[in-house]
């Protein structure tokens, strides 16, 4: 049995694992068990990705040959998103256990049987290649996701999940609706049947209107400006363990969905001459890198400000995508990677001053910096992989999504990506400001520096942001290999 | 020793200083220790150089063709060396000063120094644009906490100014100017000659000039020098070492190489936009003399005398021509030491004193006589007399522009160092010519010994370089064979 047919374990390990959790006793058992469910998902999935570079692989469930049966069908694409969100959990959970200890103190089995769910949800929708099995996967991790999120330590989280609730859900019912179509008009729901299938029917409202459904309603789920309401809020009082986690990863998810439509069951031939999709892409993206930014340069919860510069940041990947180009494809998947690793390392940080401090407002962390050197030097250098300083991820990030606009002549948007990484460096700057240079609040108490237990993780984010922003080859092989898979093209 | 090595030499020593912290015996053996290594480091990379065949080493390649590498040419040696020997005589100074005026926190202070310098040198050994930005842009940041040292509303002021400028100007001219270099030549490295020629269209070429010389914001051409006053809120050490010599000289080396490997000479001088900018640089030079002359403030005048003179070092640049080229890289060397000896000696002051204005320094050669000799000697080599090594470069300035026919250059010039006389020579004059004005007659107060020695050892280095002014010469001539 080689390695690529243990795969499917990595959604099934923390699916199985989930009712089990949830009858745990205790603190440290859900936690162990989240934890090593993690770690085994991230085993597969970085054991299996060198396999993925060199072609696609299916298995089919219960051996129903597709496209019968479900067809799990991977290749470097879904490899490198699933291979992000395992190892995003399993880097994250050792931080969270502490935090959550603080902030989820009661029915943690609960707490963790969802997050697993959520888990497994997330890495179904990556690894399937069955576009029902997408929406069923994309239900589970989003239901539980809202119960997750209404778990905040401020009543405002259950406003908020509730938003995410209804929102999320017109969004997955759109796409239900353009999964509808598309089965009425081919009868099947396997992706790569579509692909064969949809050409002869490409010309009918429905599959038109199958598109624009489907595109709406993963945008909806990616937070794509103006679809965007739903997040500010969710992350900004979800528990920080659970903001930190669907940052980096629930969006990019929805992201990678939305590139497989498009590019594998439509084919960019169509999806992109059907509909006007790339300037809407473009405009969309560039819209939301300049609202995102210029928001989150006023926002005085901190959290919210991350959300929004994710907003941001989306707009980056969206805009590189909507290129059209095989690089351009390339410097989406890359954004999307590194910038999990951005938002996972400053969520993190956020997350420890909250532990400490009990607040992420920015006028009460005034002075905070002498208080918590280590954990505000590490939200420090994290935002330098925001703004896209070099040898930060977040600097190739950047440098990939300016070659992929000069390659397809899109010189102009140059100056406007440098203009929302000043706007990034401003609102990062307050922070570091606030941290530093003022004086804390007058009545406030003092705070002392977080655990290791805490910071040891955190570093550990800080330095793979630093890593991946001087060893590249894992990060642009991975992305130009599943541009290569999606497009056809080698960037 | 390896470039790398030497750049390291600094980061690994502000790692040891910062965790001595406040052990102030052992932090200040480290910073020397650091120091007196780094120098030979430098040193030991001057024999290839004069050889013909300077180190380069190629350390990590991020992506294709994007890499970090490191090359020693003659400039970047002149620059490195400016630095380290510049930094021995800073290290008791700063040792001195900071303890003098009983400033705290100093392992974050010396430990950032450090950094500075390896900085510096990082940018005098980088092969290519990215390694140079990469440089520039640590030291942008590591000298941020250093001007705000003092804690105060107005250091802090004055650092946002600074960081600001700096920040916004390299990113948001520099960087999109090497993007597009390195798209449009192929290449990102520093090549003899230049890489644009033939590259880029005529208007192209204009418009890269205009960005690369304006997001230099370290050489502090008008109108974006407003940082270089504003850092002189920090304590004079960082004024003395960073604003005079590590962080303006960056700036005033990066237009120079630019020049000399990017563009080219021969390319530079077609492009439409050469003289405009030269003139921007002529310009600067005029104005900042003109506003120095007006500033009581001692620090304040130094800092527009920089200003103007780090001018002169662009104008070298922008004339186009070997000798004016080699004129500005001597002065980048003849200027450091003149000037970090007239921030010495403003420190020094300082010190004995608490003095900071020009007007109250009447007589106060009679009781600091060293301090005001040294202050002398670095105004002369600021100005460029004799007995100064700041008359060999502004010698081969004016011929430059002379060689290069820009006569109203050579105006410039002239009617720039009699304002330089102006503005430099009454602090002198006062001191030792005046009677002291509070009838103050203790006999001889100097400051501590640790600041006197060092500021007359730069003032003398100052009169050495008049006798090696053909050293310098010789060296910067290797760029162009």
């Amino acid at each position: 049995m080689n390695i690529v047919e243990w795969l499917p374990f990595s959604v099934l390990v923390p699916l199985i694992a989930a009712p089990v959790c949830a009858l745990l006793p205790g603190r440290v058992l859900p936690w162990l068990l989240a934890f090593l469910s993690a770690l085994a998902a991230l085993l597969i999935t970085a054991i299996a990705l060198p396999v993925l570079w060199q072609g696609e692989v299916s298995y089919p469930f219960g051996n129903w040959p597709p496209p019968i049966g479900i067809e799990y069908r991977i290749d470097a694409a879904n490899g490198m998103v699933a291979l992000l969100v395992a190892a995003i959990a399993a880097f994250v959970l050792p931080w969270a256990r502490i935090i959550n200890n603080q902030e989820v103190p009661e029915r943690q089995g609960i707490f963790y049987a969802l997050f697993l769910m959520a888990f497994a949800g997330l890495m179904g929708i990556t690894l399937t290649g069955d576009v029902f099995n997408v929406f069923v996967f994309l239900e589970i991790s989003s239901l539980s996701t809202y119960a997750l999120i209404a778990h905040g330590w401020d009543r405002r989280a259950l406003l908020a999940s509730f938003r995410y609730l209804i929102m999320g859900t017109v969004g997955a019912t759109f796409l239900l609706i353009g999964i509808g179509f598309l089965y009425m008009m081919t009868g099947t729901l396997n992706m790569a049947d579509l692909a064969e299938r949809l050409p002869e029917v490409r010309d009918t409202t429905a599959v038109r209107a199958a598109l624009a459904f489907i595109i709406v309603g993963l945008g909806l789920k990616l937070a794509l400006f103006p679809l965007h309401l739903w997040l500010p809020n969710a992350y900004a009082y979800a528990p920080n363990f659970i903001s930190t986690f669907i940052a980096a990863t629930a969006t990019k998810v929805a992201l990678y969905v939305m590139l497989r439509f498009v590019f594998t069951v439509f084919a960019p031939d169509y999806s992109f001459v059907a509909l006007p999709l790339s300037a809407v892409l473009m405009a969309l993206g560039i819209a939301g890198m300049f609202a995102g930014s210029w928001v989150a340069m006023f926002q005085d919860n901190l959290k919210r400000m991350l959300a929004y510069s994710s907003v941001a940041q989306i707009g980056y990947m969206v805009l590189a995508i909507s290129m059209v180009t095989s690089l351009g494809v390339a410097a989406g998947l890359l954004h999307l990677f590194n910038h999990a690793l951005m938002k996972a390392a400053l969520f993190m940080a956020l997350g420890t001053v909250f532990y400490q401090t009990g607040s992420v407002q920015i006028h009460r962390l005034r002075g905070i910096g002498r208080q918590m050197p280590w954990t505000m030097t590490a939200f420090a250098l994290a935002g330098l992989s925001l703004i896209g300083v070099p040898l930060t991820a977040g600097f190739i990030s950047k440098w990939y999504l300016i070659l992929a606009a000069l390659q397809a002549d899109l010189a102009w948007l140059i100056p406007l990506i440098l203009i929302t990484s000043l706007m990034a460096i401003y609102y990062i700057w307050r922070v570091v400001e606030a941290a530093w240079f003022l004086e804390p609040p007058d009545h406030s108490e003092p705070v002392s520096e977080a655990p290791a237990a805490l910071l040891i993780p955190l570093w550990v984010m800080v330095a793979l942001n630093f890593y991946f922003g001087i060893d590249t080859r894992l990060t642009v092989g991975a992305a130009e290999a599943a541009a290569r898979a999606l497009t056809g093209v080698a960037p | 020793m390896s470039p790398l090595t030497v750049v390291l030499i600094p980061f690994l020593g502000a790692a040891l200083i910062a965790l001595a912290g406040d052990r102030s015996r052992l932090r200040d053996s480290l910073g020397w220790i650091t120091a007196i290594l780094f120098f030979i480091g430098v040193a030991s990379q001057l024999g290839p150089v004069l050889e013909g065949a300077g180190r380069s080493q190629q350390v990590w390649e991020i992506l294709p063709g994007l890499e970090l590498a490191f090359a020693v040419e003659p400039l970047g040696m002149g620059f490195a060396l400016l630095a380290a020997t510049l930094w021995l005589a800073a290290t008791p100074y700063a040792i001195g000063y900071m303890g003098a005026m009983g400033y705290t926190h100093l392992g974050r202070f010396f430990a950032l120094y450090a950094i500075a310098l390896g900085a510096a040198a990082g940018i005098a050994f980088s092969a290519n644009l990215l390694t140079m930005f990469v440089f520039y842009e640590v030291l942008s940041l590591s000298t941020y906490p250093l001007v705000a040292h003092d804690g105060t509303e107005k250091a802090k002021r004055g650092a946002r100014v600074y960081i600001s400028l700096l920040l916004v100007t390299s990113i948001g001219l520099m960087l999109p100017a090497i993007i597009w270099t390195w798209q449009a030549a192929g290449t990102q490295d520093f090549v003899a000659g230049g890489i644009l020629d033939g590259r880029v269209s005529p208007a192209a070429g204009a418009f890269l000039l205009v960005l690369f010389m304006f997001g230099t914001g370290k050489a502090a051409l008008m109108p974006f020098h407003r940082w270089l006053p504003s850092a002189m809120v920090a304590p004079t050490p960082v004024s003395a070492l960073l604003h005079a010599v590590a962080v303006v000289k960056a700036g005033v080396f990066v237009v120079l190489k630019l020049a000399l490997y990017v563009f080219g000479l021969d390319y530079l001088k077609t492009l439409a936009t050469a003289d405009f900018m030269l003139y921007v640089a002529a310009f600067t030079l005029l104005a900042a003399s003109l506003v120095a002359l007006r500033q009581d403030n001692l620090k304040a005048r130094l800092a527009y005398s920089t200003v103007s003179q780090l001018s002169y070092i662009a104008v070298g640049a922008l004339l186009a021509h070997q000798v004016a080229a080699i004129g500005g890289g001597m002065h980048m060397v003849m200027h450091g030491f003149g000037k970090i000896t007239l921030f010495f000696c403003a420190g020094a002051i300082y010190v004995a004193t608490r003095k900071t204005e020009v007007s109250q320094l009447d007589g106060i050669g009679r009781r600091m006589p060293v301090t005001m000799f040294a202050f002398l000697l670095g105004a002369l080599c600021v100005i460029g007399l004799p007995p100064t090594g700041g008359l060999w470069s502004k010698w081969h300035l004016v011929m430059g522009a002379y060689e290069a026919g820009h006569a109203p250059i050579m105006v410039v010039f002239m009617i720039s160092t009699l304002l330089n006389i102006a503005y430099l020579l009454p602090p002198v004059i006062r001191a030792f010519l005046l009677p002291p004005r509070d009838g103050d007659s203790g006999g001889i107060r100097e400051a501590p010994m640790l600041c006197v020695v060092p500021l007359l050892l730069t003032a003398l280095g100052g009169v050495a370089l008049f006798v090696l002014g053909e050293k310098s010469f010789d060296l910067l001539s290797l760029i162009f064979s």
